[in-house]
């Protein structure tokens, strides 16, 4: 599904992560970790191919990223549905059409019931006409969360999604994920917030990798 | 004024309200092509009306000539007897008529006043000729009168007529280029103010790019936008222009060249073309300009 093969970052010259290998089979959890400006951020970045790698071997979906025109990325990231710690919504468009943007982006009419399904799901219902500044910080994770997985996608990945939230409505967001990893998807989460793992790996067998000095290793049984 | 503004800048529904509101760049957008349609129409005038002339001018000044006949005062009515003979079998000539003393003072007033004494003076005697479509071999004619009368001249304005001709065909030809011009500034202007809408909106163009969209559903949304606002702009421009266009005094009340800047019967329809011409001004630039800044953007 996502593979790398010695895969390494540089910035300005500046090697930000090196000899990176990763298999990440369907269906399964994965938890990132690592202190803030390891390099979670970019990692993940690298799995949706905004970032291009400046060596190694990168696949997505069995295709070398390198290889695939600007169209075929565009249509591989509705098949990885991104949670991003700022959420990135459209701030003019309501919640139903912020949730309901990958489908417009692809020409695609949303099936209101669908996605009044959604939202009942995510527990936004209430808020389907409401504007994204309107939204508490809970509620944008949630509502991103939503958009991320309207158009069903494979592989979902979520940078510190709960960073800005308590720890209540964390567990919240978090139950979503497994549920969604119970459906067969496979989950990436980048987070600093080592309880939150704990919490998780008692629902879900997770997986934990560690960015630490620019390599990808397997963190401790201590985790 | 204001909700002028704000009815022409509403936001369109569809895929295109992607794109946030860009009151700035949307108005600017809609200024800048009704000023230049404006323009175009006062541009398309002028060239229409000079085009008007020169036809004009090449016309009727193509079918005139003029006979001179310098001559003592006791040859002077056989030799005038003697061209109009001439005339008379000379194949491409329409008509022609000696022009009598009051038209002469009338000729010649401008240059010496109302009080000239014409019986006074040796002046010549012209024959003015209308010549038929055909025309006449000037050459022929010039040798026929040399060998029946010796003081006559022949003039078919070839002379000064072609540097009038010319100028009036150069005059169209800024009136074009200056229309090519305007659409050109307003193609400038609407890229710059589409970059500017690009650049303010890179956040929502990292969303679009994050759930999935390519370049040209992106570049389509933008496009669209500001096509609509050159569009209507562009609309508003031309109305205004022809109006003023209608408005300008007529050529009994004012005289002159600028008088005939207008439009007449069916030349009223060349302004409509202005609009569209904006509205694809206004697609290519701002296609360019998204396309070529997406490009940029991973």
């Amino acid at each position: 599904m996502i593979e790398l093969q010695n895969v390494a970052m540089s910035y300005s010259g500046a090697e930000l992560l090196s000899d990176m290998n990763l298999h990440l089979a369907p269906g399964s959890f994965h938890f990132l970790t690592g202190p803030s400006g390891a390099g979670k951020t970019t990692f993940l970045k690298l799995c949706y191919a905004e970032l291009l790698p400046s060596a190694g071997h990168l696949s997505l979906f069995g295709k070398d990223v390198r290889a695939m025109s600007r169209d075929e990325i565009a249509g591989l990231r509705q098949r990885i549905g991104v949670v991003h710690q700022d959420c990135q919504f459209l701030d003019h468009l309501s919640v139903e059409e912020n949730v309901a943007l990958p489908l417009t982006v692809s020409n695609r009419a949303p099936d209101m019931d669908q996605l009044r399904e959604l939202l009942s799901w995510v527990g936004l219902k209430h808020q389907a006409n409401a504007r994204p500044p309107q939204l508490s910080g809970g509620e944008r994770q949630r509502a991103a969360l939503a958009r991320a997985v309207i158009m069903s996608p494979d592989v979902i990945l979520a940078d510190e999604p709960t960073g800005n939230l308590d720890w209540e409505m964390s567990l919240r967001l978090l139950s979503l994920l497994v549920e969604l990893n119970r459906m067969g998807k496979t989950v990436v989460i980048a987070t600093h917030d080592l309880n939150l793992i704990r919490q998780t790996k008692a629902q879900v067998s997770a997986r934990v990798l560690r960015i630490a000095n620019r390599h990808l290793q397997a963190a401790g049984a201590d985790l | 004024m204001r909700a002028t503004f704000a009815i022409l800048s509403a936001e369109t529904t569809g895929p295109d309200r992607v794109v946030p509101p860009t009151g700035f760049t949307a108005r600017l957008t809609l200024v800048t092509a009704a000023a230049m349609a404006f323009l175009a129409v006062f541009a398309l005038a002028l060239s229409l009306a000079t085009g008007r002339l020169a036809d004009r001018w090449a016309d009727s000044l193509a079918r005139s000539a003029t006979i001179r006949i310098s001559a003592p005062p006791e040859q002077m009515e056989a030799q005038v007897a003697a061209v109009q003979e001439v005339l008379k079998t000379t194949p491409g000539i329409e008509s022609s008529r000696v022009l009598d003393d009051a038209e002469m003072k009338g000729l010649l007033k401008p240059w010496f006043g109302p009080d000239l004494p014409v019986d006074a003076l040796p002046l010549p005697k012209l024959i003015a000729v209308t010549e038929t479509a055909e025309g006449v071999d000037a050459e022929g004619l010039r040798l026929r009168l040399q060998a029946e009368a010796p003081g006559a001249i022949f003039d078919d304005h070839t002379r000064w007529r072609r540097p009038l001709v010319a100028a009036a065909e150069r005059l169209r030809m800024l009136g074009l280029m200056s229309l090519l011009l305007i659409f050109g500034a307003m193609a400038g202007m609407i890229t710059l103010a589409a970059q500017a809408a690009l650049a303010a909106n890179g956040q929502v163009i990292a969303t679009l790019r994050l759930v999935g969209a390519k370049d040209a559903f992106i570049a389509r949304a933008f496009v669209r936008r500001f096509t609509t606002r050159g569009l209507i702009g562009a609309v508003a421009g031309t109305v205004l222009g022809m109006v003023a266009i209608a408005l300008l005094p007529s050529a009994e009340a004012a005289g002159g060249f600028l008088t005939g800047l207008g439009f007449s019967g069916l030349s009223w329809l060349w302004p409509l073309i202005i609009p569209p011409i904006a509205a694809i001004v206004a697609f290519a630039a701002t296609r360019f300009a998204a396309l070529r800044m997406l490009r940029r953007i991973r």
